[in-house]
């Protein structure tokens, strides 16, 4: 068949300028410039790969990612402001809903806050208590990440696994707290109750048998042909990018900073655990992935020792003026009850002055800033939010990389909108 | 106190301002107009080495007569050391300050958040627009005291706002002019993204 032949096969219908009926030849046309138009693609809000109400207006060049633009904000809530119209204690359940993900450990985290604003020094059971409860929240957090994220990548088995670890894990906050989620399990000098009969023991059941799942997934996904070709070199930063971008938590340590608020900034006596701080080399979505799940278990080991080392003893601060009475002793001790109604009413007053309390949260350093004028409510009230910042850094990650690849990256920075938009 | 506050004095002189300390954190007060320069000689000098920022936000007093601050959060990862920077403004006059993010990415979103919450302005900042409330919100700036708590019209008006939106013109122009899409939208969706795309701001009234 000849080059002609071909041609008019190829030829469409059309009219001259005379508007006589003539054939086109394709052959004769103009290649089209291949650099094309870009195209605009909008992802979310409502979007299963977006993990929550997260929205990415992306600037393509055919699959190439030229620039995305993230829309944050659907699920404001204005969680700063309300904690100016609320006591100390009263805030602790707007710190559940912030990263729902992990509510233990916000509670943690602000009450750390609101004892170094009032220079309280809390016991060494609800140390312990605490510690327990962060690294519950690290192991839930980390579980839905890696849940999500290989749905994401197409790995459906995972999610199956990990979100029945975390199911575990939610029976044993069941237990103590009686939420699931919502838990406030922290007072301002204390905790709200005690951990029941039992739950140590529930707890050990989980740290010895936990290992065995993230054997399983480190079998299915670690040196999993798709699962390295979808991740490695994918969203890369160097260290001193991640540094630059104020990133923190397992993003930062994924980029090679071995930075971990726990031993370097040592709260709740982290100092005297035997853990390792985990860190990766590439920086990418691979090396990511893997710090997590060797993050999990260190928690593990961790919740071990403090299993071991939980001491006997008050959960509570002595102080009347900061710890609610008994509600027997406030109903029938006449001080008991001028102190209960003193807290209720009027609130525990802290002192003029300011306080910050980096901790290291399964998303990286939750800040909490307190800044008082003497009165019950704190003047201010600020949440440094991990994911937030983490999430600023998306839009350098994902240039250049394909749209595909823009959701591997996305799911990589472990958001929660709950944090991200408070 | 934190050693490197004496060496600021030494260095900026009378830029630098009263240093406080707050459980255990140093506080140091910079005159707005130095603001580049310190965080930058602090981020940069061998033996300070402040590279990481770890927060912006700002404080309003509910005492009327103090100023309004504007917070960093600085921290040497190598040295494990923390200084917390603050700068005052007046809450009744020119809220603009120096942008930090020529010098750490990362202040992007968080300069945002205080703009966004606070009405301040970040000379030099790339992209300074809303960021979690939307682009046409027109109550002012949350954080701000004067900002009651359920915010500045009434429930009526809030509900009538909100039907009133127009969910097509979500898209802002820069965002359409990318995809040379908005030349082939109808006119009329053209003049309504006209009209809903970025209404009118507090501050340009």
């Amino acid at each position: 068949m000849s080059k002609r032949t071909i041609e008019f096969a190829l030829a469409t219908p059309g009219v001259d300028t005379q508007g006589r009926p003539t054939r086109v030849p394709l052959g004769t046309l103009e290649e089209p410039g291949l650099e094309g138009e870009h195209m605009l693609i909008n992802i979310g809000p409502q979007h299963p790969a977006t993990h929550g109400v997260l929205r990415l207006v992306v600037e393509l060049d055919g699959e190439t990612v030229v620039r995305v633009i993230p829309h944050v904000g659907y699920l404001h809530s204005g969680f700063e402001k309300l904690g100016e119209y609320r006591h100390y204690n009263q805030i602790i359940p707007l710190t559940d809903r912030t990263d729902y993900l992990s509510p233990m450990a916000n509670n943690v985290g602000f009450a750390l806050g609101a004892e170094q604003l009032m220079g309280i020094e809390i016991t060494p059971r609800c140390t312990v208590l605490r510690v327990i409860a962060c690294e519950m929240s690290r192991i839930i957090s980390h579980m839905v990440w890696l849940g999500t994220t290989s749905i994401d990548l197409g790995a459906f088995t995972p999610f199956l696994w990990t979100f029945q670890e975390r199911e575990r894990i939610y029976n044993l906050q069941e237990m103590w707290t009686g939420a699931r989620l919502t838990t406030s399990v922290t007072r301002v000098g204390g905790m709200m109750a005690d951990i029941p009969d039992r739950f140590v023991e529930g707890l050990r059941h989980f740290t010895r048998t936990f290992p065995k799942t993230l054997a399983e997934v480190d079998r299915v996904l670690t040196r999993n042909a798709v699962w390295i070709g979808r991740t490695q070199g994918v969203g890369a930063l160097t260290a001193a990018e991640a540094i630059n971008h104020s990133l923190s938590g397992p993003m930062l340590r994924a980029s090679g900073v071995p930075y971990d608020l726990r031993k370097d900034k040592p709260y709740l006596g982290y100092d005297t655990y035997d853990f390792d701080v985990v860190v990766g080399e590439h920086g990418d979505v691979y090396d990511r992935y893997l710090v997590r799940l060797e993050e999990c278990t260190q928690s593990n080991r961790i919740l071990e020792q403090a299993l071991d080392r939980l001491p006997d003893g008050p959960i509570n601060v002595s102080d009347p003026r900061l710890i609610l009475p008994p509600k027997s002793r406030a109903m029938n001790d006449m001080e008991a009850m001028i102190y209960h109604f003193k807290q209720v009413m009027e609130g525990v007053k802290a002192p003029v002055g300011e306080a910050y309390v980096g901790i290291e949260n399964p998303k990286g350093e939750l800040g909490t800033y307190l800044v008082s004028d003497g009165t019950a409510k704190p003047v201010r009230w600020r949440i440094r939010p991990p994911s937030f910042i983490n999430l600023s850094a998306l839009p350098k990650m994902a240039e250049g990389h394909l749209l595909s690849d823009l959701i591997a990256i996305n799911a990589s920075v472990d958001i929660v909108m709950g944090e991200v938009d408070r | 106190m934190n050693p490197s506050v004496d060496a600021l004095r030494a260095t900026f002189g009378n830029a630098i301002g009263r240093a406080a300390e707050s459980c255990g954190d140093t506080i140091v007060y910079v005159r707005p107009d130095a603001l580049l320069a310190v965080l930058g000689w602090l981020r940069d000098t061998p033996e300070h080495r402040y590279d990481y920022l770890v927060d912006v936000t700002a404080v309003e007093y509910r005492d009327r007569e103090r100023s309004l601050e504007v917070v960093y959060f600085l921290r040497s990862l190598d040295r494990r050391a923390d200084l917390r920077v603050k700068i005052e403004l007046d809450p009744a006059g020119d809220l603009t300050v120096d942008s930090v993010v020529p010098l750490w990415r990362g202040a992007d979103w968080l300069e945002r958040e205080t703009y966004d919450m606070f009405g301040i302005t970040f000379k030099g900042h790339p992209d300074l627009r809303r960021i979690l409330m939307w682009e046409t919100y027109a109550e002012g700036y949350p954080l701000r005291k004067d900002f009651p708590l359920r915010g500045r019209f009434s429930r009526a008006e809030q509900v009538r706002q909100a039907l009133a939106a127009n969910p097509e013109a979500h898209y802002s122009m820069e965002e359409l002019s990318i995809a040379e899409a908005y030349e082939e939208l109808p006119p009329d969706m053209k003049e309504r993204l006209r009209r809903g795309e970025r209404g009118t701001l507090p501050h340009s009234e």
